[in-house]
């Protein structure tokens, strides 16, 4: 524990003495290598837990009312911890690079914030004060908000950060109230030892619910994540994004870990805003033409299938159903990891794409595989990840969730067979148009005909940059090739979270176990028949002359790159389906005559909850305050007496 | 009974205060009520650490503040306060009220232990009170520091009477905070008049916004 304390406190040592540094690439680099010394010392401990099974507590009194510094790591913290100290040391690495491009620019204070974030997500995951947590948890948004207005010039950033900051704080407003809560029914506000029932139990989850989900970006309560993820530097968009949208996850299931009744509806209700989420997410992602907005809305919907899983796993614990609670929760936590990986390196390979094209807009590229190809080879890496095509991980979560749900839906109990059917349903839909989404990005902006000459001139990526990718790139191929050896780690973290008994019923169970090494033996064998392959084409073609044509000069008399597939055009087809439940507004001539004249399509997709649910609500709050501006003299004079009449009404009242 | 004769200076000084448009004669009778309650602990014991502290709160409210208040009064050159939001007769009339309300707060009080005069309590709600009309239904700068000094001397009475064990240094606190006060507002007072040249802070709601 005081090696872990010790790697927290180099951190942000290291953040604070980067703010004296004045060269901006010595200051990031240094802030870099005390994440990653820090990181690797406190990961130590993370991985010793985690394998040990033991529970690590460590609890001194503090001086804040109610409040201990009580942190205690068992193996679902140690868990998030190492996903919190791995992303975040190799997105360190990736901002050595990236942040080189901002020559003019001071960079002390996003390295200090940087640092305070990785710091701070590592205590959130420990903490077992409500104050404590509620204290962390705060540092962690406001660390993240100053990343996202780091190009703060920018109109737009700004407004990106205002949404940030106005949902990260409504939803501390709902932990508080679930702190409070918590703390009051429980008598303390050390949250190890829960004894809460009946309906306080549910109102504590709805709670727990509402204020985690806002910062996991749970489909109605997302709307920060397509507006603050483009605004970010990259490697801020994947730390945001890999990592710290987990940590509401976290609370999700810390909260069910703690509390002693479950209730089936939970899990209901959490599979349907998975399946909202997730698909939602996906077709919004489809519907996006910026590319960092897209991931923003692939994250949202990798979260509903990560709740699909903790849905799942919540039914089959209430239910009884111990291969579906088990291998559910499982699930969810592979993919967890999964996510955090192949997410941190599709956004750094769009940071790589924006640091040298300068444009987010997929619209505006194409053509980059051919000057950019260590960056388009680990971003395919992570596209396939993220659809979750067999070899690589993505595959390896998605695939325990399957098998689970297919387990529970022979079951006869129709409460466990509804949901599990269609988180079948919901998972074969979300992963075809994860396909179609990623294959729009990656060929659009990837593969054709530059558009724009700013894509023309693209040039390949920072070292630092590169490297981190291709790591990223490896853990994923990794985790999928070792997942039987990865899948009893899990099911030991599941362990916490399940009561005990459930250890006995899995040991019979170990067909997934037997399942998961046939597909890493097909997966080999696919590697080896690609390479196979790749091989007799070289000694095919090794005494000939290869040459390569331009791409679009089939019988075209004059082709330019505007013939190509724009991402309106590509996603057209799957979004016109759904236009009724994304409200699409397009815009578009209809060709109705034999020689068609000028036809154009233009389609663009608002955030359906931003534009029905917040900007409404917002707006009457807004009207309503407006009506209370008569308070508002600019006398001091009222002002003072606002306060005297208020103290004076208090010290009446309470006597 | 020297306490209850002090008591009784205060509420008059606090009556002159509110019904006075003249400055500088509002200052010297703030002065006097700082002198006064300078007096009040040397009354019950007499320690030496006390009467530092004594010594002390009388040189800043006796000399110290009204010394600094009528230089910037003559700088300023400014000598009424001319049209109040509450008037003078209306200012008196609300003295005897605010005694009444403070007397009858006064007696709801749960108080830990028992004090040396029954007057205490209310005289230092009432000073507390009429420090923070002051403030309210002042428009010159100046009044309002007055004001804030009255308010403060509430808050000194108020320590003495529940605060006789405890240590000297948290009455030396808010002494240095007022002080500190008084002196950054006559240096902004100044600063504002030279710029707006006037110190009517009805005149400030343009900052609004």
């Amino acid at each position: 524990m005081i090696i872990l304390l010790a790697g927290l406190g180099f951190i942000i040592f290291t953040g604070i003495a980067s703010l004296f540094i004045k060269d901006g690439k010595t200051c990031t680099r240094f802030g870099a290598a005390g994440v990653i010394i820090g990181s690797l010392a406190a990961v130590t401990t993370a991985i010793k837990v985690l394998f040990s099974g033991e529970t690590i507590s460590f609890k001194i009194p503090w001086q804040v009312p109610y409040g201990s510094f009580y942190i205690v790591i068992d193996s679902i913290s140690a868990l998030f911890l190492i996903i919190v100290f791995m992303a975040c040391s190799i997105a360190a690495v990736y901002g050595c690079g990236y942040m080189a491009g901002y020559k003019q620019r001071r960079l002390s204070a996003p390295t200090f914030f940087f640092n305070m974030l990785v710091a701070s997500m590592a205590m959130v995951v420990m903490a077992r004060n409500g104050v404590l947590f509620l204290v962390v948890w705060e540092i962690m948004s406001l660390a993240s908000y100053f990343l996202v207005t780091f190009d703060h010039e920018h109109e737009s950033v700004r407004q990106a950060g205002w949404i940030y900051i106005v949902a990260t704080h409504i939803g501390t407003a709902f932990l508080l109230a679930f702190f409070v809560c918590l703390g009051k029914y429980n008598g303390t506000m050390d949250f190890d030892n829960v004894n809460v029932f009946g309906k306080a139990s549910s109102v504590l989850f709805l709670l727990a619910l509402v204020g985690f989900g806002t910062k996991a970006g749970i489909m109605p309560m997302h709307v920060w994540l397509p507006e603050a993820h483009p605004a970010a530097p990259s490697h801020i968009s994947a730390v945001m994004s890999g990592v710290m949208i987990k940590m509401g996850v976290y609370g999700i299931i810390r909260t069910i870990s703690i509390l002693p009744e479950i209730q089936l509806w939970w899990g209901w209700l959490l599979v349907i805003l998975g399946i909202v989420s997730g698909l939602l997410g996906i077709l919004f992602a489809l519907a996006q033409h910026d590319i960092k907005r897209m991931l923003a809305y692939s994250s949202v919907e990798n979260i509903g299938i990560i709740l699909i899983g903790l849905g799942l796993g919540l039914i089959g614990l209430a239910g009884g159903s111990y291969i579906l609670a088990v291998l559910g929760f499982a699930g969810a936590l592979l993919h967890i990891i999964n996510h955090s990986l192949f997410k941190s390196l599709l956004f750094m390979g769009a940071g790589a794409v924006v640091h040298s094209t300068e444009t987010r807009r997929m619209d505006l590229l194409g053509g980059l595989i051919k000057r950019m190809p260590l960056t388009a080879g680990a971003f395919v890496i992570g596209a396939i990840a993220i659809c979750g095509l067999p070899p690589l991980n993505g595959f390896i979560g998605e695939f325990l969730l399957y098998y689970s749900s297919f387990a529970a839906a022979l079951s006869k109990d129709i409460q466990i067979v509804a949901p599990a059917v269609a988180a079948i349903a919901a998972l074969a839909m979300i992963g075809g148009f994860a396909v179609a989404a990623f294959t729009k990005v990656f060929g659009i902006v990837f593969l054709g005909e530059p558009r724009t000459s700013a894509a023309a001139n693209a040039h390949e990526a920072d070292k630092a940059m590169i490297v981190s990718m291709w790591l990223l790139a490896v853990l994923c191929i990794l985790i999928g090739i070792t997942a039987p050896l990865v899948l009893p780690v899990i099911i030991s973290v599941v362990m916490q979270i399940v009561p005990a008994e459930y250890e006995i019923a899995v040991l019979p169970f170990n067909q997934p176990d037997k399942m998961l090494w046939w597909i890493v033996i097909s997966s080999i064998a696919l590697f080896i028949l690609i390479s196979v392959l790749a091989m007799i084409r070289r000694n095919l073609l090794k005494n000939k002359t290869v040459t390569a044509g331009p791409t679009w000069d089939c019988g075209y008399a004059a082709p330019t790159p505007r013939i190509q597939y724009t991402s309106s055009s590509f996603s057209q087809p799957i979004v016109d389906m759904f236009k009724n439940a994304m409200y699409l507004k397009r815009n578009e001539v209809k060709i109705d005559e034999l020689f068609p004249k000028q036809a154009q399509f233009e389609s663009h997709t608002p955030d359906v909850s931003n534009e029905y649910i917040y900007r409404p609500v917002f707006k009457w709050i807004d009207r309503l305050t407006g009506k209370m501006q008569w308070l508002q003299y600019g006398v001091v004079q009222m002002y003072v007496l606002y306060i005297a009449i208020t103290l004076i009404i208090l010290l009446v009242w309470k006597l | 009974m020297w306490t209850d004769i002090i008591m009784v200076l205060l509420i008059l000084t606090n009556m002159v205060v509110l019904g006075t448009s003249r400055l500088r004669a509002c200052i010297r009778v703030v002065a006097v009520q700082g002198v006064a309650l300078g007096i009040l602990p040397l009354l019950h014991s007499f320690e030496w650490q006390l009467l530092i502290f004594a010594v002390l709160s009388i040189i800043l409210k006796g000399i110290v503040f009204p010394v600094m208040l009528s230089r910037t009064l003559r700088q300023l050159n400014v000598w009424q306060e001319e049209s109040p939001y509450v008037g003078y007769g209306l200012s008196l009339l609300m003295g005897p009220f605010a005694l009444a309300f403070s007397s009858w707060i006064s007696l709801r009080l749960p108080l830990p232990y028992t004090i040396h005069s029954t007057m205490l309590i209310p005289v230092a709600l009432f000073t507390l009170i009429v420090g923070l009309f002051i403030i309210v239904s002042r428009k010159k700068a100046l009044t309002q520091v007055l004001g804030y000094l009255v308010m403060e001397n509430g808050i000194y009475a108020f320590g003495m009477a529940i605060a006789y064990h405890q240590p000297m240094l948290i009455e030396l606190g808010v002494l240095l905070d007022v002080f500190v006060g008084v002196f950054v507002m006559g240096i902004a007072i100044f600063h504002i008049s030279r710029q707006f040249d006037h110190i009517n802070t009805d005149q400030l709601s343009a900052l609004r916004n």
